[in-house]
């Protein structure tokens, strides 16, 4: 046993109930945080200030709306599948908040006298719960859309249900990178092994493989394509109303949350403050609120990539997760194979930094010598003999503009005896 | 490949600009001063209304917002220099599209528009503005009609002598037709 597990393993009933409330209250208080920062921050991209009228400054518009919806009619379809459909939703928001449990929020801290971590468990496969979790939520998804009883819900779950699971691959397989290096599944393990170095230095790769495959995971934009807000009626939760389709929002927005967090965990280090401040790891608490920070950090990209990139279209989106990120990630993880092997084979390190160099040299040489495919010539066939302008004309730029007043110097004497003159410039008797 | 990332740099730069936003209930902004608002009937400087009842504005609204009867005047009550005076004068806002068409029918130059554009209510009735709605108040120097005729023995003196007039008593009114 690892010394954290050795500190959770003795943790009394009651700190193990406070843990369990704290992370459901993270989890809420999170996701509607978020709504609102992402309307906020998605309304200043846009020039506007997003919602300010309710509470200071407007961050309870996400409560309000929240009460609302628990205050809306609950809809059954008469089509429905009454059990499936009232399940459903629950599926898919319970894992959203076990996965919550693996994460490592800090390091050693005193609760009541008490000594402990601040996690919930630390379990030897810890960072598969969270990939089982978000497998499970995909049931939701898919029993959501099917017992609606309806052909559209029933589509875009397919559709969900596909996304999900085919970024997953790419998820998963930018994690095994990180786990080669770390020698464990435990995300507390994970975090202690990114003390000297984070992995996202060292897998930059891998890195870039999560960020977007998380996104896709999550189903949020740019490739929230099954839910498309401005194009579908509402995805497989067209049919939800109420607490039931609140639930659905709450275990989007967790998820988002979740994969957030665990890229802190993988990739940023966990709670461990950079190096100008890691005096504060001393600290249990300090390292949550860095934690906290690096989260909120890729939150602030989810909602960065919502304001900034149009939605894919389904044939690129798969062919992005299926054609590039999949075999990008199986052949970094060979990569990876292959120097560890060389180092712990007893291969030199220069030898191995040649063998990179002439390699990376070669395929430049390669990407420069191949020729670019050659651009077929466009020709544009006129439907009529209507005249349209050459398609190579160039706009004649204008000459330079002669200054304000050179100008008014020929033209002001016209108007200005109008004024200086007796009679009445301007007939003003509307009284 | 640079370009993808430009797109990050524009929505970025945009958090920090200047929102464009108008807070409108709370910071009321006066709308273009040539905004064409509600609508309003305009007096001679001695509070007499310009309004002669033609009803050359209800015939030119395409949208018959406007419902005008003429009255008599009479030596003994007098709302208008002249014959004639507008005795109903009606402006339904539900049907009004503000084209301004009625401000350039208007031979007197009586009917006018305020910028003034909060025009909502709950019901219909209460959007129909009625005479005593729409015309505007009296300044210094005018007195409530009926009343003869202070400024001539003739009508055309109100017109023609008008623009000296209205230099003259046009003092109560800075803002001219702004309405807040």
């Amino acid at each position: 046993m690892t010394e954290t597990q050795m500190l959770l393993a003795d943790d009394p009933i009651w700190l193990v109930l406070i843990k369990v409330v704290a992370l459901f209250a993270i989890g809420v208080v999170l996701t509607l945080f978020m709504i609102n920062w992402e309307r906020k921050v998605v309304g200043r991209m846009q020039q506007r200030p997003g919602p300010n009228r309710t509470g200071p400054g407007g961050w309870l518009q996400s409560l309000a709306d929240g009460l609302k919806l628990a205050f809306k009619e609950d809809i059954m379809p008469a089509a429905a599948d009454k059990r499936v459909y009232f399940i459903a939703p629950v599926i898919s928001t319970v894992p959203a908040f076990v996965a919550f449990s693996v994460i490592p929020f800090g390091g050693k801290v005193t609760i009541f006298g008490e000594e402990t971590v601040l996690q919930l468990v630390d379990l030897p496969v810890g960072v598969l719960v969270v990939l089982a979790c978000s497998s499970i939520g995909v049931y939701g998804i898919v029993l959501g859309g099917w017992s609606s009883g309806s052909p559209y819900p029933l589509l875009a779950a397919l559709r969900s249900a596909a996304q999900v699971i085919s970024y997953e691959i790419a998820l998963g397989l930018s994690i095994v990178g990180v786990v080669l290096y770390a020698g464990s599944l435990s995300t507390a393990d994970i975090v202690a092994a990114q003390a000297s170095s984070w992995f996202v230095l060292l897998l930059i790769p891998s890195f870039v493989v999560f960020t977007i495959a998380m996104v896709g995971e999550t189903n949020r934009a740019p490739f929230d394509l099954p839910e498309a807000e401005s194009e579908l009626v509402g995805g497989f939760h067209t049919e939800y109303s109420s607490l039931k389709f609140a639930l659905f929002f709450l275990a989007e927005y967790v998820n988002m949350v979740t994969v957030s967090a665990m890229a802190t965990t993988l990739f940023l280090g966990g709670g461990m403050w950079p190096w100008p401040l890691s005096a504060l790891n001393a600290n249990g608490w300090l390292q949550m609120i860095a934690f906290l920070i690096k989260t909120l950090i890729f939150l602030f990209v989810f909602i960065w990539l919502r304001g900034t990139l149009p939605r894919f279209r389904y044939d690129q989106f798969m062919r992005l997760g299926w054609k590039v990120l999949v075999p990008g990630s199986l052949l970094w993880i060979l990569t990876i194979f292959a120097i560890r092997a060389w180092r712990s084979t007893g291969g030199s390190t220069t030898a191995l930094l040649v063998t990179v160099g002439i390699l990376l040299v070669a395929v430049l040489v390669i990407a420069f010598l191949v020729p670019e495919r050659k651009q077929k010539e466009q020709t544009i066939e006129l439907a009529s003999d209507f005249p349209v302008p050459p398609l190579d004309l160039k706009v004649p730029t204008k000459p330079a503009r002669r200054k304000r007043r050179d100008r008014s110097v020929g033209t002001g004497r016209t108007r200005e005896p109008a004024l200086a003159s007796g009679a009445p410039a301007k007939e003003d008797d509307d009284v | 490949m640079f370009e993808f990332f430009k797109g990050f740099g524009v929505t970025f730069g945009t958090m920090f600009k200047k929102v464009v936003t108008e807070e409108y209930p709370e910071n009321f902004p006066p709308a273009a001063p040539r905004y064409h608002g509600r609508h309003q009937l305009n007096r001679h400087p001695d509070g007499l209304e310009k309004c002669v009842g033609c009803e050359l504005c209800a015939w030119a609204c395409p949208a018959d917002a406007i419902y005008v009867e003429g009255g008599d005047n009479t030596e003994e009550e007098r709302y208008s220099p002249g014959e004639r005076y507008g005795a109903v004068y009606q402006i339904n806002y539900l049907r009004c599209i503000g084209c301004g068409l009625c401000i350039e029918a208007c031979p007197t130059r009586s009917l006018t528009m305020t910028n003034f554009y909060e025009l909502a209510d709950d019901n219909r009735q209460d959007l129909i503005y009625t005479k005593e709605q729409l015309l505007a108040p009296l300044l210094e120097g005018m007195e409530q009609p009926p009343h003869p005729m202070r400024l001539g023995e003739h009508e055309q003196d109100y017109y023609v002598q008008g623009p000296r007039l209205a230099r003259t008593g046009a003092k109560g009114d800075p803002v001219g037709e702004q309405v807040r």
